[in-house]
């Protein structure tokens, strides 16, 4: 069966600068990717070409005609200017929707927010909302840019929670950046390491199999999962490349 | 005030000034949302070039300010374009320059028209008593296909002022929505412009909208609550005009105001 997004050669070049350089990547149903890469290494540029947001210089990628393809951002600014409240937010959905609306935010544990102005709840709580509107919207490809930033872990559980059901459930193929470098979603199927290249693609192994992550994190580890690689760049605390 | 209400022009003035509030004020919300205030200005500015034109070659004014209106819509079609490949100057500083431009231009092809052939204060403020039964046929087509218009799209217009991106993913064609938006306002101002003049014409789109906001909690509140202070304030204007001899236009865009500080007192 082709995979549901085929990307091939894929290359981004801004001016001077090389953005992505030459990169495959295949989507498939059912299937959780986790991209990692430190800060600028191109990762939002690679989401947004697989979206369709920007063209890439050279490649080609192939996406099987016809999908509900839902994206959530890595930020969304909203405008005060205009009311919305969550509940008319879900409402605005342009496909057909299976569920109700209560129904969904009570999966994404958000019920009590219908009434609420979009402008009102918190970062993490729009994550959520987002992502309610998501299991509303019955996708085929799921694409979230750093989800989990600014929620601590507990936050995070619940959110990684959401998406392995909603892959479960819907059996869409999914696309997540990572915001940290090593720690990805346990329920990862794939992780591609990107500094304008792929570096490494692998599966991630089981945080449990890693006492000395345990240790770290205790329980509050649950759903995650170390990818442990060898980078061929250095980068510092922050996630920054370093040259040698 | 009831001897004017036998006078049929003093209805076709209410039913004018009706028409445009019911256009104006759903288009209205969309530029206070996606902060298009400037581009409203624009196109009502330019519009004097429109009447200028239209006078000098000796055609119906209204028709070619319409035309005017639209080719201006294309020209900032353009320039949005043009900005998003990256630009030294701002979108405000280029739509003050079409504004002034359009003034300045149009000002200059009047002083060739014979003066007492023509209004100027009708165009720069509107004459809404002097709104003929074409008119209003007008207003009436025009109307209907805005309205029509915005039935189809509000969805996607709602979802494109929340984020273009997800707006894309989700199969909007967002330059083409962004198009059709364009050239819907262009009508608009075109059709207000008898109202309310070109100087105070991007206040009739705004003020009600702006004071709406802080007493509505989703866009489609909002838009009936502008409506609804659009709809005050233009039957306020023209009666006060009839009965006080104010100025129309100006007195609507004071209602309006009204409005907008009374709303301001709403704690948030």
């Amino acid at each position: 069966m082709t995979p549901l997004v085929d990307a091939k050669g894929i290359s981004l070049q801004i001016a001077e600068r090389m953005i992505l350089r030459d990169i495959n990547l295949q989507l498939d149903t059912g299937k959780i990717v986790s991209l990692i890469g430190p800060n600028g290494a191109g990762k939002t540029s690679l989401v947004r070409i697989i979206l369709g947001l920007l063209q890439p210089t050279r490649g080609e990628i192939k996406i099987r005609p016809g999908i509900v393809t839902s994206y959530l951002p890595q930020r969304l600014t909203l405008q005060q200017s205009m009311p919305m409240t969550v509940r008319r937010f879900l409402e605005l959905n342009l496909t057909h929707q299976d569920k109700t609306i209560n129904e969904a935010l009570e999966e994404a544990g958000v019920a009590k927010l219908a009434g609420s102005s979009l402008q009102s709840i918190s970062g993490g709580e729009l994550q959520r909302v987002m992502l309610a509107r998501c299991l509303l919207r019955n996708p085929q490809l799921l694409v979230l840019d750093e989800p989990d930033q600014g929620m601590d872990s507990s936050g995070q559980q619940v959110l990684y929670k959401l998406i392995t059901e909603i892959r479960d459930r819907y059996q869409c193929a999914v696309l997540m950046v990572s915001h940290d470098l090593h720690l990805v979603m346990s329920a990862t199927d794939e992780v591609v390491c990107l500094n304008h290249h792929i570096c490494c693609t692998g599966h991630p192994e089981s945080i449990f199999e890693h006492p000395e992550f345990l240790q770290l994190y205790g329980k509050s580890a649950d759903g995650l999962a170390v990818y442990t690689h060898h980078h061929d760049h250095k980068h510092d605390l922050r996630g920054n490349v370093v040259d040698d | 005030m009831t001897e004017y209400l036998g006078e049929a022009f003093v209805w076709r003035a209410l039913a004018g000034s009706v028409l445009i509030v019911l256009m104006a004020a759903p288009l209205g919300c969309f530029v206070v949302w996606q902060r298009m205030a400037y581009f409203g200005d624009a196109l009502a500015h330019s519009a004097l070039l429109g009447v200028a034109l239209g006078l000098f070659m000796g055609i119906n004014p209204s028709w070619s300010v319409l035309l005017c209106c639209l080719v201006v819509a294309g020209f900032l079609l353009l320039m949005q374009k043009h900005q998003r490949l990256g630009a030294e100057l701002s979108v405000d500083t280029h739509l003050g320059i079409v504004a002034h431009a359009g003034l300045a231009i149009g000002f200059i092809v009047l002083s060739f028209v014979d003066t007492f052939r023509f209004d100027l204060e009708a165009y720069l403020f509107g004459d809404v008593l002097t709104v003929l039964p074409d008119d209003l046929w007008r207003m009436v087509s025009i109307c209907i296909l805005i309205a029509i218009m915005l039935v189809k799209l509000w969805k996607p217009l709602l979802l494109v002022t929340i984020s273009e991106d997800i707006a894309h993913v989700e199969g909007v064609s967002v330059a083409r929505l962004r198009s059709i938006f364009l050239f819907m306002l262009a009508l608009v101002v075109a059709t207000a412009i008898q109202v309310v003049g070109v100087l105070l014409t991007a206040s009739l789109l705004i003020i009600p909208a702006a004071a709406a906001r802080r007493l509505s909690n989703t866009p489609e509140k909002m838009v009936m609550l502008a409506t609804l202070i659009g709809l005050v304030a233009v039957v306020a204007g023209v009666m006060s005009s009839l009965v006080m001899d104010l100025p129309a236009a100006p007195a609507i865009v004071l209602v309006a105001l009204v409005f907008f500080i009374v709303a301001q007192l709403k704690k948030n």
